[in-house]
């Protein structure tokens, strides 16, 4: 059974990405992502010395600071910090820099649903371009459950108050082998069928939720792909002016 | 390395308390690897939990709520209002949670806790998303007046699983919650009409004859679980949430419905075997809190 989208797209399609990397100057990392006409801006700053006073200073710190379009923070904004503190502390090597702090400010320029998928991709890609250690990225998608049953993925601001329930879901982003086939695939779990976090609002049943990761982790290969193909060339061309 | 030397010299030599507070990872995994907690409960088995209706007298409906240590009062008080232009049947629900500094050692009045506000938002959305109120029922005259709820939520002592706590202590505020009377004063404005003997003395007529409650269809509960490399633990203590790698709660509702799954971060859920066991265990869990709900409310009802 079909669903007709507002915009034409079919259920599993996601709006069309950007990212940018490196367009804040003074920032120690920076990248802007977009999500059709959800963007958000993130800047990395860090790691500066010493920690805030009730954490661990065996280990760094995280210190998200979210600022809304408009108005002042509130409730809503300090859930999203908490929540992007938490998703990134677990990509993040926090051992490698013991007793400092990264500072992640997250800026959003327009919002038309999807947003916090949109913050935590734009986070991940600040990160990336100021160097800091990571595990392994994170992508990060947000799927909404209709009122007939049926998943779609990557809603707009419309789609998502007319829905039933949504999930934001977050990823770690697909393995690519390097190695020949069947040759080192040590655990018996792929790493990549985990969920690093997962917020949902409204009531559904637990076989849609089951359904809702399903469509979610399949659709984190083309996020993957996206990320590692923005990534890549950058690099090249930096070094290129610097010869 | 020197330092696990150290520590296994120390080790026989320390008073248990010593060895609690210096390494508290190698305590707790100590008892995981036998399969038991500090307190000695089984990992899947939750804290004594006990509810309170009717707490604070002057409140139109509140709560006392333990799990464990961890103590939430939970007060509703409601107030006539005029309804938004887009919502003219509707009257509408407040959350608030607070957490003052008696609930804590690191709570202080120029430190404020940082999970407060989010717990607050958490409360408000899954109250509001579990459908547990129509907001219909809150109306008094369409398009004019309708019910303004306000609820506050008090954390008197934070000792692990406070969005449980919190949420079952709204729950039973709500179910606790007896309509004011209210009748038409002169200026035609909604008046609430105190309590006495004869309710018509001054003769003016009572909008709502008899106190009403609310009525809650199928009201959410929820279970926190710490998760630690395989192990999962069922309603955690502060101290096992300071220590273990992170925590998931769900929300469930009574039709089964999954209201929230709420994880954030951590370390990655490799099986979704283990988001079904945390599922099983809230449904279990449900059963047990319901039980406790509905007896206290059969005895305020006695009474």
């Amino acid at each position: 059974m079909e669903i007709d989208r507002i915009d034409g797209r079919s259920p599993n399609q996601l709006r069309p990405l950007a990212c940018s990397r490196g367009i804040l100057n003074r920032a120690h990392g920076s990248a802007s992502w977009s999500q059709g006409d959800t963007k958000v801006l993130a800047a990395v700053y860090g790691p500066k010395a010493g920690t805030k006073k009730n954490e661990n200073p065996e280990r760094a710190c995280i210190e998200v600071i979210w600022k809304p379009k408009t108005g002042q923070s509130g409730k809503q904004e300090k859930e999203y910090e908490m929540i992007l503190k938490r998703t990134l502390q677990s990509i993040c090597i926090l051992t490698i820099n013991p007793n400092t702090t990264t500072s992640i400010i997250i800026q959003v320029v327009q919002d038309d649903g999807s947003l916090l998928p949109c913050a935590i991709n734009a986070a991940c890609a600040a990160l990336v371009d100021a160097g800091i250690p990571l595990k392994h990225l994170a992508v990060s998608i947000c799927c909404c459950l209709a009122s007939s049953g049926y998943v779609i993925l990557d809603p707009t601001k419309q789609e998502e108050e007319g829905m039933k329930a949504f999930a934001y879901l977050v990823f770690p982003n697909s393995i690519k082998l390097i190695l020949p086939e069947g040759s080192s695939h040590a655990q018996g779990e792929r790493m990549e069928d985990g969920i690093v976090t997962s917020v949902t609002h409204g009531a559904m049943s637990v076989e849609d939720y089951f359904h809702c990761l399903d469509r979610g982790r399949a659709a984190t290969a083309k996020l993957s792909d996206f990320l590692r193909r923005n990534l890549q060339p950058q690099v090249l061309a930096d070094g290129s002016k610097a010869g | 390395m020197g330092l696990s030397n150290v520590v296994g010299d120390l080790s026989l030599e320390m008073e248990v308390d010593a060895f609690r507070r210096l390494f508290p990872l190698r305590f707790y995994e100590r008892h995981l690897s036998e399969s038991i907690r500090p307190d000695g409960r089984t990992l899947k088995s939750a804290r004594d939990t006990s509810v309170a209706l009717g707490a604070v007298a002057s409140a139109d409906g509140s709560a006392l709520t333990k799990i464990g240590s961890t103590t939430m009062l939970a007060a509703a008080k409601m107030e006539v209002m005029t309804p938004s232009a887009d919502a003219p049947d509707e009257g509408s629900i407040a959350v608030e949670y607070y957490m003052p500094s008696i609930c804590s050692p690191l709570v202080r009045p120029g430190r404020p806790a940082e999970i407060a506000p989010v717990i607050s938002k958490q409360l408000y959305d899954t109250i509001l998303s579990s459908g547990m109120i129509d907001l219909k029922e809150l109306s008094l005259i369409s398009g004019k007046a309708a019910w303004m709820v306000y609820l506050d939520i008090y954390c008197l002592d934070a000792d692990g699983a406070l969005f449980d706590a919190a949420l079952l202590s709204a729950v039973a505020a709500f179910s606790h919650l007896r309509f004011p009377v209210v009748s038409l004063n002169d200026e035609g404005r909604l008046v609430m009409v105190p309590e006495e003997g004869n309710g018509d003395k001054s003769g003016k007529e009572v909008v709502n004859k008899e106190k009403r409650k609310l009525s809650l269809s199928s009201p959410p509960f929820s279970l926190t679980c710490a998760l630690h490399k395989n192990y999962i633990l069922a309603d955690p203590t502060s101290e096992e949430e300071a220590v273990m790698e992170t925590f998931v709660t769900v929300v469930l509702n009574s039709s089964g419905h999954l209201v929230s799954l709420y994880k954030p971060g951590g370390p990655v859920l490799t099986q979704t075997s283990v988001i079904q066991d945390c599922i099983a265990l809230t449904r279990q869990r449900m059963k047990e809190v319901q039980e406790i709900l509905d007896e206290s409310i059969s005895g305020m009802e006695i009474d």
